[in-house]
């Protein structure tokens, strides 16, 4: 079947079997290999985009049901150059080892701070609990997040004060 | 890093130090991780490459009797299917596993446990090569299984090994160490003698990347390119090399990025053989990549160890002496990666962290209808269940006794002055000061202040329990005259050279899994020449590129790659001497290095910073007989001893009276792993061994039912702990630089992850007043051993 699926703002359109999964549509259709897979149950995470927004386990999506929204993978977070937060976050806090789960923590850190700018230790931990990292222990992915939420906040009373 | 951009809000990193040299510095390679450019095998696609898949058995022991792939090969996008009689044909049906025995890569007579390889088909694409491995007829002819290793010396029972000539039994190996008569004293002299059986269950790494390789055999010039999940590439080449027959000159592994290893990816597995023979059937490169299942069901899986421990101590609780019996599981094949000569890896580290009189063990392995592994998951072979074994046998005695945990291990931990230390089974533990690493982890707890907190809660009826444990790892290995792997001593190469610009490229045989060499190895390398570890590029991972080393695994990346990246600066920076004295007409015997440049003494003005010597040292300069042009060096490490780092621990938990469910408030990390070379790196190291520690303890277990099938084949039934599970982790250290490495530096990948799990059983067990119950603590099993005091070992 024929799908045009938006990704990263720009659509694509391409064949595909009918039980082709959105993970695989990015990575191998898309070749944006950020995108990561590591179970087969719906369970790890690593394969976390954002659909409209919110966080979706892209291994149990069809590529052809991501027709009509707006996908976005990480790598679309950065604007050009600019890092988003979220990856600076990480970066400085040293969120990720091996880098296999970042792309989705970092998508689930993205989407939290869209709906939640200033979250709790807590509310991170609940946020990211639907993923797994097996290299950090969690604890400095839960300061990344939250180091991104106070450069944010940090810039917005910037901004306002200019305004 | 200054390479990194400012984030999009106003407010940039807080301008840090930079240090040239060791300390906090960000990540060399994160950029690529955050912007999802890592290179991942998965991510290699190359033209005309096609896509494997392996057929498994469904059944833990059974005879074949034919396989029919007739309709595989009908399938229209099929082009090769590989069965063990295709494997025969080249001799490549069975392949030597990393403890000297053989291993099916397809099975031809039989399967021996649940998982195992018997099919391989190669396709168009990923989904065609899975709906044609449906398509195989396997026609089997089922056999009673082995399950439970301690009915495998049964003489009654099947034997699994009948491809070994003259086999008629699942013996693997025994092995002993320490002295039997001395221990034997010391425990008929003993006021009190403490027994506890207990099981390590079967945990397995299970990295977020599975194990998969991308093969290319080039068929004009007959090389082949191999990207591959591999902690160990050089080794990973030359076992090809003997396994395939292909020479070695014609065999590059590539390891790109790698998604987590903790030993998983140290051996090779049939899967990556069959890419390589699948691309020399179809003459285009093969991709082969496990799913979940795959990796949890036929992968090294890790511990399995069958424990029963005696300790023996004074009334008033001076402990004497410690024996052990260990019946190992190594499942269907022995295929545990570890120094030839320790068939058990290094447990007889087992006498721990404590001064004791005499020690022995007895180890017996033992063929099972289950998969094969052994070592993996981040133990330093074995040094976690000798770790387990001692920290529970010691929280046994100080319940036998009446004893507070703390001042129990207090008593007998080995004091400062006894270093290098001789253990009783033939250790030299390097360096230590072990109570001011206990007392500073109590501090941090406010231990005396748990303890009066707990007894509180007790008198109200809430649970709350307090575990310690202490654990002395030993990592690095090794000294290549006792240690090897399949003949191959364990030194590693290094080389550096500094380019005329005074920029720097150090090639490592070791292989980076989330660690940070790039990092880390450019802050060593920093810290010896001067050079800003921005200007120092890390290559590793690629067979051609670097010299020759047996890879990360045991904690061996820095005290074995770190010491020879040392060395191999020093070489560079001897020679910078010579070229600096030429420079400046001085005898290289006036000169003094200060960080970054030659000086005469007496003379600060007359300097030279290394990179003037760099490009003098490529420019006209003339140079002083003898002495060549450039400014590089090679070097091979080969460790006098092992280093031994050490911490103490303590978890604080909460049980749920009602359920059982554990909740871990609070853990408290003292490492020691000598010199630290970068402090942000090695505390992620310990928070990710902690979170392993829990997980073990707590969730993760690989179990089997009585016909050998594998209950534990995915991430629904196979538990790690999430982000709700853990605690934010309070660390501390000390340093006790090792006396015997170059800068001092013990290693640390593996600590936490042999240190944790005895702290978290201790204070589960410690909260609901029970002597013993193995992992996991699950809620279920936690309310069992509430009720009976006691709980079964996990099947
Ligand atoms: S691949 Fe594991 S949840 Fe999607
Ligand atoms: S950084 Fe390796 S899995 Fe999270």
């Amino acid at each position: 079947m024929r799908i045009t699926v938006n990704v990263n703002g720009e659509d694509h359109t391409r064949e595909v079997e009918a039980r082709h999964l959105l993970v695989r549509f990015l990575r191998d259709d898309l070749e944006l290999t950020g995108t990561h897979w590591g179970c087969d149950t719906s369970n790890c995470g690593t394969c976390v985009v954002l659909m409209d927004g919110e966080p979706v386990k892209s291994c149990t999506v069809l590529a052809a049901m991501a027709e009509g929204h707006e996908t976005r993978t990480v790598e679309g977070l950065a604007d050009g150059d600019r890092l988003d937060p979220v990856q600076q976050g990480f970066i400085e806090e040293h969120g990720l080892q091996c880098g296999f789960c970042t792309p989705g923590m970092m998508l689930s850190g993205r989407a939290l701070l869209d709906r939640n700018p200033d979250p709790s230790e807590d509310e991170v931990r609940e946020a990211i609990s639907g993923q797994l990292c097996r290299c950090t222990g969690y604890l400095n992915i839960v300061k990344a997040i939250r180091w991104a939420a106070a450069h944010e906040s940090a810039g917005r009373e910037e901004a306002g004060s200019q305004a | 890093m200054t390479t990194v951009e400012e984030p999009a809000g106003p407010a940039g990193p807080a301008a840090e130090e930079r240090p040239i040299g060791f300390g906090r510095m960000k990540r060399k390679e994160d950029p690529r991780f955050v912007r999802g450019k890592g290179r991942y095998v998965d991510d290699v696609k190359l033209p005309g490459m096609l896509h494997g898949a392996v057929l498994r058995s469904p059944f833990a022991h059974a005879r074949i009797v034919s396989i029919d792939t007739s309709a595989a090969e009908a399938h229209p996008k099929v082009k090769a299917v590989i069965t063990g009689e295709t494997l025969a044909g080249l001799g490549l049906a069975w392949m030597p596993t990393l403890s000297m025995d053989t291993q099916a890569v397809l099975a031809t007579d039989k399967v021996r446990f649940q998982g195992q390889e018997v099919a391989f088909v190669v396709a168009e694409d990923h989904y065609a090569a899975r709906d044609a491995i449906e398509l195989i007829d396997v026609d089997y002819e089922p056999l009673d299984p082995v399950v439970d290793a301690r009915r495998a010396l049964d003489p009654a029972a099947p034997v699994i090994r009948d491809d070994l000539e003259g086999r008629t039994d699942n013996h693997i190996f025994d092995w002993e160490a320490g002295d039997r008569a001395a221990t034997e004293e010391v425990f008929s002299r003993a006021d009190v003698v403490v027994e506890q059986t207990m099981l390590y269950p079967r945990v397995h790494p299970a990295p977020l990347e599975t194990c998969g390789a991308v093969a290319s055999m080039d068929p004009v010039d007959g090389k082949l390119t191999l990207w591959t999940t591999t902690q160990a590439p050089h080794a990973h080449r030359t076992l090809y090399a003997m396994v395939a027959g292909l020479p070695e000159h014609k065999i590059r592994v590539i390891s790109p990025d790698i998604g987590g290893g903790f030993g998983n990816k140290v051996g090779i597995y049939p899967g990556y053989v069959c890419a390589v023979v699948g691309s020399i059937v179809t003459g285009k490169p093969v991709k082969w990549v496990e799913d979940r299942s795959e990796n949890l069901m036929s992968t090294s899986f890790a511990r399995d160890y069958h424990m029963n421990g005696q300790i023996a101590a004074t009334r008033d609780g001076r402990i004497l002496g410690v024996r052990v019996k260990v019946l190992a599981d190594h499942g269907a094949f022995n295929s545990t990666a570890q120094p030839t000569k320790y068939p058990a890896g290094f447990f007889h580290i087992f006498t721990g962290s404590y001064d004791i009189e005499a020690a022995h063990c007895e180890v017996t392995g033992v063929y099972t209808n289950k998969a094969p592994g052994g070592v993996a998951y981040a133990c330093s072979f074995r040094v976690t269940e000798a770790v387990y074994l001692i920290e529970r046998m010691v929280d046994c005695l100080a319940a036998e006794l009446g004893a507070d945990p703390a001042d129990l291990r207090m008593r007998n931990l080995l004091q400062p002055e006894q270093f290098p230390y001789q253990n009783k089974t033939g250790w030299e533990y390097d360096s230590g000061d072990y109570p001011a690493c206990l007392r500073k982890a109590m501090d941090l707890a406010g231990y005396e202040e748990l303890r009066r907190e707990q007894a509180e809660k007790r008198e109200r009826g809430e649970l709350m329990g307090i575990g310690l444990s202490f654990f002395t790892e030993t990592v690095g290995a090794g000294p290549r005259k006792h240690m090897d792997i399949l003949g191959l001593g364990m030194a590693d190469g290094c080389e550096l050279r500094v380019h005329p610009t005074g920029k720097a490229v150090v090639r490592l045989s070791v292989q980076t899994q989330g660690q940070g060499h790039e990092t880390t190895f450019a802050q060593i390398v920093a810290e010896e020449l001067g050079i800003p570890p921005e200007d120092i590029d890390v290559v590793h991972g690629d067979t051609d590129q670097t010299p020759f080393g047996l890879g990360t695994y045991g904690s061996r990346s820095t005290p074995v790659s770190g010491a020879a990246a040392a060395l191999v600066a020093r070489k560079v920076r001897d020679k910078a001497r010579i070229i600096a004295g030429a420079m400046l007409e001085v005898s290289p015997d006036d000169l003094e290095w200060t960080k970054g440049r030659w000086s005469v003494k007496g003379d600060p003005a007359m300097t030279r910073t290394i990179q003037e010597i760099a490009l003098a040292a490529h420019g006209a300069l003339e140079l002083p007989e003898g002495v060549e042009g450039h400014l590089e060096a090679t070097t091979v490490y080969n460790p006098p001893n092992l280093t031994y780092p050490f911490g103490a621990y303590i978890c604080v938990v909460d049980v749920d009276p009602g359920t059982g469910a554990v909740k871990v408030r609070r853990f408290i990390a003292v490492d020691d792993c000598g010199t630290r070379i970068n402090p942000m790196i090695i505390e992620g190291q310990v928070h990710g061994g902690l979170a392993d520690g829990v997980g073990m303890a707590l969730m993760e277990f690989i179990g089997f039912d009585e016909d050998g099938n594998c209950l534990s084949g995915s991430f629904m039934d196979y538990l790690l702990p999430t982000a709700l599970e853990v605690p934010a982790w309070e660390l501390g250290h000390t340093v006790t630089p090792s006396p015997h490495h170059p800068i001092g530096a013990k290693g640390i990948g593996e600590s936490a992850t042999v240190g944790s799990p005895p702290a978290v059983v201790n204070a589960v067990l410690d909260a609901i007043g029970v002597r013993h119950a193995d992992m996991p603590l699950t809620p279920g099993r936690v309310w069992q051993a509430m009720r009976h005091g006691q709980v079964e070992a996990p099947q």
